[in-house]
């Protein structure tokens, strides 16, 4: 008898993905739809898309998925969310799109406690304009548009965007994972199906920051990149959950 | 009835269950209305941060299937025209309301048609078009804000209600009648979560030229079939006419009290009032030139509509314009004195010319 150990997550479409070898964006995809299948949601999830290198996420993932402008994808998903509270809303924005142009919208949506999951890729860079500074790129790193590297006397400093949300009282889960190795990548998967759990159970905002790669716009090889997540970005970006839902008294009491 | 809480309450009576705004005068009581009824009705009512989250609120309840609306007045359209884009891109149904105040910039709070180009020529980016409709009074706002919604279904794409901070602001009374319903199909291009079918994806990206030019080219043809299918207009003493004003919206109410003082002047003037804005009614307009000898625009602007008549009439007669800005409304004297001007000109230039054609006005008022 055959039994099949692996395949492929069925929120997941056959496409291949068209990003470049060594970035985890593809990683996240997939954990996100793991995530999908095993809560048995798919057939009520909308997934709005970023405009970044997850541009395309719609091809790849096998549920209603709409485009947003750059930067609103929180915004559309509460209006989507509105429209249809029983539906699973969940955004999937880069470091451009969330912390720069879109910084209004994820703050607010956050404060409004909508109860919305976002997938947030800090890869400190803009990927898919070819690797100018971002809001989170670190102090000293270099990018097309900080060829010197980051001055911070010049540029300001990068945001920390788990440690911001997680002041606000409307956020409910707030995490920072990574998948530089293989207990992260559990780690981070956890974190993405505890932030829909706390959606699925109406309890509000939750978000799950990702520190990802990109080799290409850094000018490393895959490994060196999950290094530098690994060594400078965790260093400036501490991963771990900055927010979780509150236990309701009774239980907490312990009963 | 004040006018925009009869175009909030028209809304609620076309099928309107949600409605995502920003505060800005002169149209904070459409939702302020709306944030007391429409939960009443069971929809919703939410207060964005900025009119651009709230025009994505809209992008994304239209996407799941709703009816929605935002309003907003000048500077805050200014700032939907990244979602208008989007949301005409993906062929979206939604209704706007601007209620238009003096600009550019933050301009001023007073009555204004300075957003003209703005709601028909595009406004965003990329080759799009909004329906516009310019309501003249609080209950032709109140029937076609009904109407809207079953318009912006039907051909899904943005309907804009064009009207200015006066019709926002004046009581008039109204009667909310049953609106009539296109017959409409299913939205299944609606992202609903995919139960029992394939996903639906909506997006505006196309990064092939041929498949982008193919929406283009299919938007356009749609836009080409509002043209023939929604053309609205309305005339004021225009059958022997020798005149015509056109005007929209409040304006068009004030060059009717002109047409009358220029009838008691001896001047044979009408009034050709367009309903919709996009499509224009250049057809009609064109039909109309055949008739008179010259065309007076007025508008609360420095000339923006004018232009779409001067396309319609392609030559024919002279076109000439008169209008205020900043928010003063011409008087019906300001707009007889530049008819009068036109018809001594005219008169001035037959009788150089030779010809017969001018014509009198009697220099003491009575009755035509
Ligand atoms: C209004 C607007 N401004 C700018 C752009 C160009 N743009 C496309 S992607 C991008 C940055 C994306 O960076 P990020 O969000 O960090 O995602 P990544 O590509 O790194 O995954 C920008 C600025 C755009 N499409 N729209
Ligand atoms: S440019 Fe960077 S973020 Fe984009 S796909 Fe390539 S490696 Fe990933």
């Amino acid at each position: 008898m055959v039994r099949k150990v692996f395949g492929r997550p069925e929120a997941l479409t056959e496409t291949p993905t068209h990003y470049c070898p060594g970035c985890t964006h593809g990683i996240v995809h997939r954990i996100v739809a793991e995530v999908i299948d095993e809560l048995g949601v798919r057939e009520r999830t909308v997934g709005v898309v970023p405009v970044g290198c997850a541009v395309f996420a719609y091809y790849y993932f096998n549920c209603d998925m709409i485009e947003a402008s750059h930067g609103r994808a929180p915004a559309v998903a509460t209006g989507i969310k509105r429209a249809l509270p029983d539906s699973v809303v969940f955004s999937y924005q880069g470091d451009g799109d969330l912390a720069s142009i879109g910084t209004a919208e994820i703050v607010h949506a956050a404060a409004r406690g909508e109860n919305i999951s976002v997938i947030f890729i800090n890869n400190a860079i803009y990927g898919m304009t070819g690797g100018q500074m971002a809001p989170t790129t670190l102090p000293g790193q270099k990018t097309t548009t900080s060829p010197a590297g980051r001055d911070t006397s010049r540029a300001g400093y990068p945001i920390r965007v788990c440690e911001m949300l997680s002041t606000l009282d409307g956020a409910s889960y707030i995490a920072r994972v990574s998948c530089t190795s293989p207990a992260n990548v559990a780690r981070a998967k956890r974190a993405v199906r505890e932030a829909f759990e706390v959606q699925l159970a109406g309890g509000g905002f939750s978000l799950v920051e990702f520190l990802s790669s990109c080799p290409t716009n850094w000018g490393m090889t895959p490994i060196e990149a999950l290094r530098w997540i690994d060594k400078e970005m965790s260093a400036y970006y501490p991963l771990g959950e900055y927010k979780v839902p509150k236990v309701p008294e009774e239980a907490s009491q312990g009963g | 009835m004040k006018g925009n809480e009869a175009i909030a309450e028209a809304a609620i009576r076309g099928g309107c269950k949600f409605f995502f705004g920003y505060p800005i005068t002169p149209q904070n009581e459409i939702p302020e209305y709306m944030s007391r009824r429409l939960p009443e009705v069971g929809g919703v009512y939410l207060q964005a941060e900025s009119e651009v989250a709230a025009i994505n609120m809209v992008y994304g309840a239209a996407a799941a299937g709703a009816r929605v609306m935002t309003s907003s007045s000048s500077p805050g359209i200014s700032l939907k025209q990244e979602g208008l884009s989007y949301i005409a891109a993906c062929e979206l149904p939604c209704v706007v309301v601007n209620m238009m105040r003096g600009g550019p910039g933050l301009g001023g709070i007073q009555p204004s048609q300075s957003d003209y180009f703005q709601a028909t020529k595009g406004g965003g980016h990329g080759d799009y078009r909004l329906i516009v409709f310019g309501p003249a009074s609080v209950q032709e706002a109140a029937d076609i804000t009904a109407e809207a919604f079953s318009i912006a279904d039907y051909y899904r794409n943005p309907v804009m209600i064009l009207g200015d901070g006066a019709l926002g602001q004046m009581m008039e009374p109204v009667e909310f009648r049953p609106v009539e319903e296109r017959e409409l199909s299913p939205k299944t291009w609606a992202v609903t979560g995919s139960r029992g079918r394939r996903p639906n994806i909506i997006t505006s990206l196309e990064l092939e030229p041929a498949l982008l030019e193919k929406l283009n080219l299919r938007l356009a043809a749609k836009y080409e079939k509002i043209g023939r299918e929604l053309v609205r207009f309305d005339t004021y003493r225009l059958e022997d006419a020798h005149w015509a004003i056109v005007a929209y919206g409040m304006m068009a109410r004030v060059a009717r009290a002109a047409v009358d003082k220029a009838r008691a002047r001896g001047i044979k003037a009408g009034l050709f009032r367009p309903i919709s804005l996009f499509p224009f009614p250049s057809t009609p307009l064109a039909k109309v030139a055949e008739q008179v000898r010259g065309f007076l625009a007025v508008e609360m602007s420095m000339g923006q509509m004018v232009e779409d008549v001067k396309l319609a009439v392609l030559g024919r007669r002279p076109v000439h314009f008169y209008g205020r800005a900043g928010g003063i409304v011409p008087t019906a004297q300001e707009i007889l004195q530049a008819l009068e001007g036109l018809v001594r000109d005219r008169n001035k230039a037959s009788r150089e010319g030779g010809d017969a054609g001018a014509e009198g006005f009697r220099t003491t008022g009575s009755s035509n």
